[in-house]
């Protein structure tokens, strides 16, 4: 039923990427009868072929495209060419995210309002409210069967969640469960529920977590009015004299040079591809990129605020057995500044496989006491923490100065610098974590270092005014209106949140928009 | 690519004394490096056999388990052998290397200091070089990936096969 469009179809809307944001705004369209031409720079892996082998996996799926990084972050000293653990597939990166949905609080959409002027950020209020997207919200789980909504069971613990649990009982807290997880705890959806495989991050063989691979994509395919062209990495967006985006040049799987023209164009890249794109379709008319006339595209870039701690008790936990993160607590998410710190984290269990908990335990680390951590790795339980970070101006994806990539086009260069409110508040969640493990027992444990960035943010943010950012409310570049944003580079702020579920409640609710605006034949 | 054999029949106990021993175990003949001990031994077509049999250490050293054998370390660095048969840049950084080791430990070589604290404390040393990063980058996977060492680590690897976890063990912990 996939619907092939001619190059020269102007009539269609072109999304650039097809992961949470694209493929999810690509089916949205194609529900509502609009024409849809996805362009995904990778491959299309269905996922019966995903691979339960850390390394191999990433081979398979991970966007390992050349990219070089800076600034004062340790991932540009251990991963120089890293910056970003993310896909390069058809369903983007939602092949390979854990599957935690959570709604931003209210006060994390005016961080401006609620935690004033902070020195060194750039914060700045959203747009819009909770209240505003709570309806899409709603819908985004239902869409993506999430867990502890709708009526939907949680899934049950697994081992590493039982000792996290533990800890966190006798720490107090009290908002401790399985997640709100967008993985089946039943079949649903045509899908199967979750078997407890422990390789969520490699791509769920059995489709029990959602990712717009096999769920967006294929109903959107059945309409009729989608096309999904995988290896088809999109190079420039064009433009014609009057300011409206016209065309999007891609290379195709031969490596060749294709035109396909467009009536709008969402660029739904990951917030490292979606700003480069757009600086590097400078034009003589946009000499600094396109729908940058505010100078914010490429800058604050936000990468969550992260960490890990693992623990080794006297006795097997066997943690990577089972969901890879359905475990939660929230407590810490709230805004306490008497923490130290503006804004708040969550902590989530996490697996690692013993290949990438060697990679990335202590990255760089060897010796006895590296050794001796792997040697304990059958009795360890593990957390990540993921907390807001401070936008910062000067933390930017920029075009690298002489690297190119093989179509001739300037590679990014990935620049972050934890704010001095990151570094509380990662050490403040450290030392929590810490303390739970302790509270059951545990022997040793470590406070593992940020992995290369799996939430990239703000890089293209959503401003009221079109100084302060690049998209308005609706993700439309303040600049083009035929230009939209779709991905979580919209983000003006990070919040405490795993950001995949407000990506989808954007997408969702963008789509509404595009059909309306279109329809008023204002686009 | 990899010339690991198992059970070779290899040189007698003899042989092996008459030739002498360089180090605790392996042996280093011709273009080889055999564990007397163990009954493997290894080719090497680009590297010295002794620059390997000291790679084989360095490897120990970094990542130091004790109860796992040396032939999982020399499987582990093999890649450096294959590299620089095509890589004239990477034998250099690898023999140039392993000869600065060895001349950082004196007479006897890196191989001859018998105490692992003492072979450390010349690679704290030098674990910034691009020597020390090259041999530790590569071998935190080509070490710690080899599915044959998981048991030891008390991973049970790919799951999908057996129907993942959810009727073994996912929730099994006892001693909460």
């Amino acid at each position: 039923m996939t619907a092939p469009y001619d190059l020269n179809d102007d009539s269609v809307v072109v999304i650039i990427g097809s992961g949470a944001g694209g493929g999810t705004l690509g089916n949205e369209l194609a529900q509502k009868g609009i024409d849809v031409v996805v362009l995904e720079a990778g491959a299309r892996i269905e996922h019966e072929d995903f691979i339960n082998d850390e390394w191999d996996s990433f081979a398979q799926l991970a966007w390992l495209d050349h990219r070089t990084t800076g600034g004062g972050w340790r991932v540009s000293k251990d991963f120089p060419n890293l910056p970003a653990w993310i896909v390069k597939a058809v369903g983007g990166t939602t092949t390979h995210w854990a599957g935690a949905s959570l709604r931003f609080q209210e006060h994390e959409f005016k961080t401006l309002t609620h935690y004033g002027e902070v020195e060194g950020a750039n914060l700045l209020d959203w747009p819009l409210t909770l209240a505003e997207l709570e309806p899409y919200y709603a819908r985004a789980e239902d869409k993506m069967g999430v867990t502890r909504t709708n009526g939907i069971e949680g899934l049950p613990g697994n081992n590493n969640f039982k000792v996290f649990k533990a800890g966190a009982d006798r720490l107090g807290y009290k908002e401790c469960h399985t997640g709100r997880m967008a993985i089946n705890s039943a079949d649903r959806d045509d899908r199967m529920s979750c078997q407890q495989t422990g390789f969520c991050f490699q791509g769920c063989k059995w489709g029990a977590k959602w990712s717009t691979l096999y769920t967006e994509i294929p109903k959107g395919e059945a309409t009729g009015k989608l096309e999904v062209r995988p290896n088809a990495h999109v190079v420039k967006i064009e433009h014609d004299d009057s300011g409206k985006v016209t065309a999007v040049v891609y290379a195709d799987k031969d490596g060749k040079l294709q035109s396909q023209k467009a009536r709008i164009v969402c660029v739904a890249g990951n917030s490292i591809e979606s700003p480069r794109l757009l600086l590097n379709s400078a034009s003589s008319k946009f000499p600094d990129g396109l729908a940058n006339s505010s100078g914010q595209v490429g800058k604050n870039y936000m990468r969550h605020t992260t960490g890990s701690v693992y623990a080794v008790f006297e006795k097997p936990v066997h943690f990577y057995r089972g969901t890879t993160m359905a475990g939660i607590i929230r407590d810490e998410a709230k805004h306490d500044p008497a923490r130290g710190f503006v804004g708040g984290y969550e902590l989530e269990t996490l697996a690692l496989g013993v290949p990438f908990m060697a990679a990335f335990l202590d990255p760089g680390g060897w010796g006895r006491s590296f050794a001796s951590a792997m040697d304990s790795y059958a009795n360890m339980a593990g957390l990540w923490i993921v907390g807001e970070d401070m936008p910062q101006e000067q933390n930017a994806v920029k075009l690298h100065g002489e690297m190119k990539d093989k179509y001739g086009m300037p590679i990014p260069d990935v620049w972050f610098t934890d704010h001095a409110n990151d570094v509380a508040m990662r050490n403040h969640a450290y030392t929590q974590g810490e303390a739970l493990y302790a509270a059951v027992g545990a022997t040793r444990s470590f406070p593992t270092p940020p992995y290369p960035s799996t939430h990239n943010l703000g890089t293209n943010r959503m401003s009221e005014k079109p100084q302060d950012g690049v998209v308005n409310k609706w993700g439309q570049t303040h600049d083009m209106k035929n230009l939209f944003v779709s991905d979580g580079s919209q983000f003006t702020t990070g919040g405490a949140e795993n950001p995949t579920l407000t990506i989808v409640t954007l997408a969702i609710r963008q789509a509404d928009y595009i059909a309306k605006e279109m329809a008023a034949g204002t686009i | 690519m990899t010339t690991i054999y198992e059970q070779r029949p290899g040189l007698s106990r003899r042989e092996l004394l008459k030739r002498g021993t360089i180090g605790a175990a392996l042996i280093i003949t011709g273009s080889a490096v055999i564990s007397p001990d163990r009954a493997w031994g290894m080719a090497t077509t680009a590297l010295k056999p002794d620059t390997m049999a000291t790679l084989i250490k360095l490897a120990r050293d970094i990542y130091p388990h004790d109860s796992i054998a040396d032939r999982f370390y020399a499987i582990a660095v093999k890649g450096h052998d294959t590299k620089a048969g095509t890589d004239g840049q990477h034998k250099e950084l690898i023999e140039a290397g392993i000869a600065d080791l060895d001349k950082r430990a004196g007479e006897g070589g890196y191989r001859g200091l018998g105490w692992e604290d003492d072979r450390v404390e010349i690679l704290r040393e030098i674990e910034t070089t691009p020597f020390f990063q090259a041999v530790r980058g590569d071998l935190v996977v080509s070490f710690y990936n080899q599915k044959e060492l998981w048991p030891h680590f008390g991973y049970e690897g790919e799951s999908y096969s057996k129907g993942g976890y959810i009727a073994r063990g996912f929730d099994d912990i006892e001693w909460l």
